[in-house]
């Protein structure tokens, strides 16, 4: 097992490597910031002196190493826009996000399992057959309609949940959470449920498939023929073992979710790091974005990671042939 | 146990027919079956694949799923009628009563529990046992179908167990709870094949040990012949001859069963080519009239396209075939 971990970690190493080079040769597409970074009458000695302040006199490799060393200290530069650190930007930015989608996936999990397996055990129902058909809704529609749709009615209409924006926020070291206030709170049902929506759908669907897949197989029968308790045989046997392509999706949704956050935070003006990324696109905020990124790419490789290292806790064959 | 015993059967199938409702009507896979089972015997059933062995040992269980049904006849356990129970009683008496052993040790456990677990589970769901009780009956069980070191193995993953090892365990499995009736759907054929005499010797062993009767379903002639007291053989759901293994064997009745016989290989015999049964078992779908072997069968004559032959009594068992008169059993 330690080996295996060992070598995951070389591959993640790779991966975010390869990232930080995109994200380097963004720069490099953006033409030379000197010009913009000096004043139009600007001597050429001041452009020397300022090259060599900025280390792009250096061959291409030395400031490839010198920007990924950066990274990995968590510095990504100053932002052209708010001329503040990036690294300083996105730590404001990250909780609104993280929050978000940790709220939406916890929905998502909660409806769809439970949807999934009842779906599973009785494929025929009436009610089955409404939430499958509900399900292709769900899946069919794009989210930002929902989001508006929630917004027309909850907020427009109904006027219960604000329809922007993260409520009263508190401060708990550099994190500011908004679970914690009740106007925090009611800010996060609309955005969660529309960033939740698409999964709940997708995991509820996943679960239906293949808990029927796993109530056909033979260590099911064999548990039923012995006798065990529907219960027994349902969520002891069959539940356990649906589980594993459960767990790789959910976790890949989870870094798509962080990804696709910019779409919900847009509709509803949520101060995360999907709505910072918007807003340096439209002022070509360069270092905003690669920070981005990397970020993207880095939360993704980390998840792949736990998910692997999940299945050694649930399925006892992988921790003994590693 | 020989034959037929004298005393109250154990198990007792009476016309026992189960259908299928499909798109183009309803189709009939099990046509009409009458046996009985005394305690302790074991009755081996043989068939071509489709002949409707499974589904009887499953409609015994009460594991039909749909879209199969029992459409006629009864099943009855210890004198009472089990093809009408509710779910509850009948789930109640599988593992406790009626124990079942499939064909792939692969995959008839679960891999992500234990042994132990999984043992101590069915103990528990059928009897008032301590967790710890549990553990020791199923440490017993385990050294019992021959594990060695079952005190340590009892904690491992299916998978640290070879197919021959998993076979022990789920027999173990299938007679912790102490069921009189066992029915063991080729429990060899996955089997390599020199571990299926250990298994089958195992599971002889086994039930004799514990009082369960068999109804071992297979295909292998030579299997039954090894293990069963009685053969009851099937052709396209219905039995067509049933009696005492050794005079099956020897001297079978039905043309079909003669048929069987005489194409398994014998050590010293000098036949270049083995006789076989020319043609194939007719699909659900196609059933011919009358007796449904007559297209396949040397010695068809006028009544055997017309009308199915019931079973009439032969020495020591019943065969269904127009060459031979009597009275119906």
């Amino acid at each position: 097992m330690v080996a295996f971990v060992i070598r995951r970690l070389l591959q993640s190493v790779l991966v975010m490597l390869a990232v930080a080079l995109i994200a380097f040769t963004m720069f490099r597409f953006i033409g030379d910031p000197v010009n913009s970074m000096l004043p139009e009458n600007a001597t050429a000695e001041d452009r020397q002196t300022l090259r060599e302040n900025l280390g792009l006199d250096q061959p291409v490799t030395v400031q490839f190493t010198r920007f990924v060393s950066g990274v990995a200290k968590g510095e990504f530069g100053i932002s052209y826009r708010n001329k503040r650190p990036v690294a300083e930007m996105i730590a404001e930015r990250l909780p609104a996000t993280l929050e978000l989608v940790l709220a939406a996936a916890v929905f998502a999990l909660l409806l769809g399992v439970p949807i999934g397996i009842y779906t599973a055990l009785h494929p025929k129902g009436v009610l089955s057959n409404i939430l499958n058909i509900g399900s292709l809704i769900g899946i069919s529609v794009p989210t930002f309609v929902t989001g508006i749709l929630l917004i027309l009615i909850f907020s427009v209409w109904l006027n219960w949940l604000p329809s922007f924006g993260r409520g009263e926020t508190v401060q708990i070291g550099w994190w500011s959470t908004g679970f914690l206030t009740v106007s925090g709170l009611k800010s996060l049902i609309l955005p969660a449920i529309m960033l939740g929506l698409f999964q709940v759908t997708l995991i509820m669907r996943l679960v239906r498939a293949e808990m029927m897949e796993v109530l056909r197989s033979d260590f099911v029968r064999f548990a039923k023929a012995r006798g065990l308790t529907n219960r027994a045989v349902n969520f002891g046997h069959a539940l356990g073992n649906t589980l594993m392509p459960v767990i790789t999706i959910v976790g890949l949704q989870l870094g798509s979710m962080i990804a696709f956050a910019i779409i919900t935070e847009t509709v509803f003006q949520w101060p995360g790091m999907g709505l910072l990324f918007i807003q340096a696109v439209s002022f070509a905020d360069i270092p905003v974005m690669s920070a981005y990124l990397v970020l993207v790419a880095l939360v993704f490789v980390a998840i792949n990671m736990i998910v692997d290292l999940l299945y050694f806790a649930i399925d006892p064959r992988l921790s003994v042939r590693a | 146990m020989t034959a037929q015993s004298k005393t109250s059967p154990l198990l007792s199938v009476r016309d026992l027919s189960i259908c299928f409702d499909t798109r183009h009507g309803p189709l009939r896979a099990v046509d009409g079956i009458t046996f009985d089972l005394a305690p302790g015997e074991i009755l081996g059933m043989v068939g071509e694949s489709g002949a409707g062995k499974s589904l009887t040992g499953t409609a015994i269980t009460g594991l039909l799923e749909r879209p199969g049904r029992i459409d006629r006849g009864e099943i009855r356990f210890e004198g009472q009628r089990i093809d009408n129970l509710p779910a509850e009683a009948m789930r109640r008496l599988r593992g406790r009563k009626i124990g079942a052993i499939f064909q792939d040790p692969l995959t008839s456990l679960n891999p992500l529990m234990t042994v132990g677990q999984q043992l101590i589970q069915t103990i528990r769901t059928h009897m008032n046992l301590s967790r710890e009780a549990a553990r020791r009956r199923a440490i017993e069980f385990l050294g019992e179908v021959g594990i060695p070191a079952p005190d340590a193995r009892i904690d491992q993953y299916p998978h640290q167990f070879s197919g021959g090892m998993r076979q022990r365990v789920v027999i173990a499995l299938a007679l912790c709870a102490e069921p009189s009736l066992v029915i063991a759907d080729e429990p060899t054929t996955a089997l390599d094949v020199s571990i299926q005499a250990q298994i089958l010797d195992l599971l002889k062993r086994m039930c004799r040990e514990h009082g369960a009767a068999v109804i071992l379903v297979t295909h292998d002639m030579g299997v039954i012949a090894e293990t069963a007291d009685r053969v009851a053989v099937m052709y396209s759901g219905r039995v067509v001859e049933i009696g005492p293994v050794e005079k099956v064997v020897r001297a079978p009745h039905h043309p079909y069963t003669k048929g069987l016989m005489q194409s398994i290989p014998r050590i010293g015999s000098n036949a270049e080519r083995l006789t076989q049964i020319d043609g194939a078992m007719p699909r659900l779908t196609a059933l011919p009239t009358g007796c449904a072997f007559h297209p396949r069968c040397p010695k068809a004559f006028d009544a055997c396209r017309s009308t199915k032959p019931v079973a009439v009594p032969v020495e020591g068992g019943a065969v269904a075939c127009h060459l031979y008169q009597g009275e119906p059993v």
